[in-house]
C-alpha cells in the first residue's frame, strides 16, 4: 500500500488559516490503512483544528467527509457538493490522490494534509516499512524477493557494502541490510550460488528518472 | 611536468614485489600547498598515494585535482572516486578527464553513505555500484568504448582497484564479492583497516581456497591508532571497523603519552603478520591526518623501498 503519515498541526494550521470554510477530505483505501487520512483520522484532525482556532479567536468552519479513493473519478465526483460549499480543500490522500481531487475542481485551492512517504507494508501493527520504489524493472525474482532497490542505503546490485554489521545496516542500525535479508533467504532456498552472478547497472528510464510514466491499456480502453 | 606512461604501480606488483601504498585526504579548502606539504611526508617511502575522494562524505577539494597537485610533486596517485556523488555519465567523463590528466591508478569506490557527512541532507547518486563501476573502467580499458558503446579516439588505460572489507557481515558472502570484483576487472583490493587479524587470516585462507590471491594484488589495510580514544571511536562509531577489545585493552593500558607508540607497535605487529601472510601483496597504510607515522612505519617494518628492492611480495 502506499504509506503517509500527517503532516504537523503547526503546518496544516499555517497552510488553512486563509481559509474561512474547509474541507477536510479523507481517503477510505491505503492511507485509512496506514491510519493517515481514514474517517477516524478526519475527525481527529478537525477537532484539533476547530479547538485551534478557537484558542486564536478565529472563526473558521470545518466540514468533514471521507471518500472510498481520491484517485478515482467515480468517487471523487461524490465529493462535489461539498467541495463547492467550501473555500478549500485540505486532502488527506496520498499526492496522487491531492492531485486527482484538484485536476477535477480546478477553482478550488486543494491543499496536503499528509506526506506520502513510500509503498510498503505494515509489518506489525504501527510499523510501516518500504518494500518498493515503483522502479518499473521488478527484480525481486534475482534477489530472493527482497528489492535491495528500496532497501539497500546505497541500492547496491551486486551484494552488501563494508557496513553490514549484525544483520543491521549502516545507516541505521534499526533497518536490515536488505541483502543480508537476501542472503538469508538464498541460503534457504539453496541457491546462494546465484549471489555470484553479476547484475549490470539499471536501465533508470523505466523509473521516474525517464519522467512521469504512463501506463496506456488499450484493452481496457473504452 | 606531469609523467606519462603506464601505472608505476602496476609494474611494481606485477614484478612481484611488496607494495607499500599510503592514503592521503584532500584539504576541505582549496589550498593546494596542503596537499603538497603532506605529500612531500609521503616521498621516497611509498609507491602511490591514494587520494580520497570526498572521504566520509565531507565536501573536500575533488580527488582529481589533488591527484595532480600529487603527480606535480612527482608521486604516483591513486586516485578513489566514488558513485555516491557521480551518475554513470560524470563518472566516465570523470574517469576520461583523469586520465587526460596523467592519472593511471583509480580505486572505484561506493563511497561513505552521505548520512554520515556533513551535509547529510544531499541526495546521493548510485547510479551504478562499485562492482558495476569497476567493469565499466576494465570494458573501457579493453574494448576503447564507453558504456554507450561509442569508440572513444584514447579509452583510459587504468590499473583498476576496488575495496574489501573483510570485517563486514554476512562472512560467508565476503569472499563471494570479493570475487566478483575480481571478476568485474580488480587488479588490486584495498582492504579495511585490519586489527582483527584473526578474522583477516581466515578472510586470506578463503580467498586462497577460492583462488582469488592468484588473480589479485590484495595490500592490506594498516592504521596507526594515535589515542584508546580514537581505538574506542573508530570501533563505536566508524562503520564496518572491526577493532577488537583487547587491542582497545593495550592502548588503554599505557600512559597517554606512549599511546602513540603503542599504536605503532601494534600496527608494526600486524605489518609482520601481513609480511608471513601468503596471498598478501602489500600494505595499505591510513594513517589518517597523521602522514608522519608513515615514514616512521614503514622504516621500522624495513619497507623503505631501498631496503625492499629485492623483498617479493607473498
Amino acid at each position: 500500500m502506499i504509506v503517509a503519515e500527517q503532516k504537523p498541526l503547526a503546518e496544516i494550521i499555517e497552510m488553512v488559516s486563509p481559509y474561512g470554510k474547509l474541507l477536510i477530505l479523507g481517503c477510505g483505501t491505503c492511507v485509512k490503512t496506514c491510519f493517515a487520512g481514514g474517517e477516524e483520522e478526519v475527525a481527529i484532525l478537525a477537532s484539533l483544528l476547530r479547538l485551534a482556532f478557537k484558542k486564536k479567536g478565529i472563526d473558521i468552519e470545518i466540514s468533514e467527509l471521507t471518500i472510498e479513493r481520491q484517485c478515482e473519478n467515480e468517487f471523487i465526483q461524490e465529493a462535489s457538493l461539498a467541495v463547492s460549499r467550501n473555500d478549500a480543500v485540505l486532502s488527506l490522500a496520498c499526492g496522487a490522490g491531492v492531485q486527482d481531487v484538484a485536476r477535477r475542481f480546478t477553482g478550488k485551492p486543494v491543499l496536503p494534509g499528509l506526506n506520502t512517504t513510500f509503498v510498503g507494508v505494515m509489518e506489525s501493527r504501527g510499523l510501516f516499512t518500504e518494500e518498493c520504489l515503483c522502479c518499473g524493472d521488478c527484480r525481486l525474482g534475482l534477489t530472493g524477493g527482497v528489492c535491495v532497490l528500496a532497501r539497500c542505503a546505497k541500492k547496491l546490485s551486486n551484494g552488501p557494502c563494508g557496513g553490514s554489521r549484525n544483520g543491521k545496516c549502516e545507516v541505521n542500525p534499526d533497518s536490515d541490510c536488505a541483502w543480508q535479508l537476501v542472503i538469508d533467504r538464498m541460503k534457504n532456498l539453496g541457491t546462494l550460488d546465484k549471489l555470484r552472478e553479476y547484475t549490470p547497472p539499471r536501465d533508470w528510464r523505466s523509473s521516474n528518472s525517464g519522467g512521469p510514466r504512463k501506463i496506456l491499456r488499450e484493452d481496457m480502453v473504452i | 611536468m606531469i609523467p606519462q606512461g603506464a601505472s608505476k604501480l602496476e609494474k611494481k606488483l606485477e614484478s612481484g614485489k611488496f607494495a607499500v601504498t599510503a592514503e592521503l585526504g584532500p584539504p576541505r579548502g582549496a589550498d593546494k600547498d596542503a596537499i603538497i606539504t603532506r605529500a612531500s611526508l609521503l616521498k621516497g617511502c611509498v609507491d602511490a598515494v591514494n587520494v580520497t575522494d570526498n572521504q566520509t562524505a565531507i565536501v573536500r577539494m575533488s580527488s582529481i585535482a589533488a591527484c595532480v597537485h600529487i603527480l606535480k610533486t612527482g608521486l604516483e596517485p591513486v586516485m578513489q572516486m566514488t558513485t555516491r556523488d557521480r551518475n554513470r555519465i560524470a563518472l566516465q567523463s570523470d574517469l576520461l578527464g583523469a586520465y587526460s590528466l596523467g592519472i593511471r591508478n583509480i580505486l572505484c569506490l561506493s563511497g561513505d553513505h552521505q548520512v554520515f557527512g556533513s551535509q547529510p541532507d544531499a541526495l546521493g547518486v548510485f547510479d551504478i555500484d562499485s562492482i558495476q563501476f569497476v567493469r565499466s573502467v576494465r570494458d573501457m580499458k579493453e574494448t576503447g568504448r564507453d558504456m554507450s558503446g561509442y569508440e572513444l579516439a584514447i579509452a583510459p588505460d587504468m590499473f583498476v582497484g576496488a575495496a574489501a572489507n573483510p570485517f563486514a557481515d554476512p562472512f560467508e558472502y565476503r569472499i563471494i564479492r570479493l570475487a566478483k570484483k575480481i571478476e568485474a576487472g580488480a587488479r588490486f583490493i584495498q582492504t579495511q583497516c585490519i586489527f582483527n587479524t584473526e578474522r583477516f587470516r581466515e578472510w586470506m585462507r578463503l580467498a586462497r581456497e577460492e583462488g582469488l590471491t592468484e588473480k589479485v594484488f590484495i595490500l592490506g589495510g594498516i592504521t596507526p591508532l594515535k589515542s584508546a580514544g580514537m581505538a574506542r571511536y573508530m570501533a563505536a562509531k566508524v562503520a564496518g571497523m572491526d577493532i577488537p577489545e583487547h587491542i582497545i585493552r593495550r592502548m588503554e593500558g599505557v600512559p597517554r603519552v606512549k599511546a602513540a607508540d603503542e599504536g605503532m607497535k601494534i600496527a608494526l605487529e600486524t605489518i609482520n603478520e601481513l609480511l608471513e601472510c601468503p596471498g598478501i601483496s602489500g600494505i595499505h597504510i591510513m594513517a589518517i591526518e597523521n602522514e608522519q607515522a608513515v615514514g616512521r612505519l614503514v622504516e621500522a617494518a624495513g619497507l623503505m623501498p631501498d631496503a625492499r628492492a629485492g623483498q617479493e611480495g607473498n
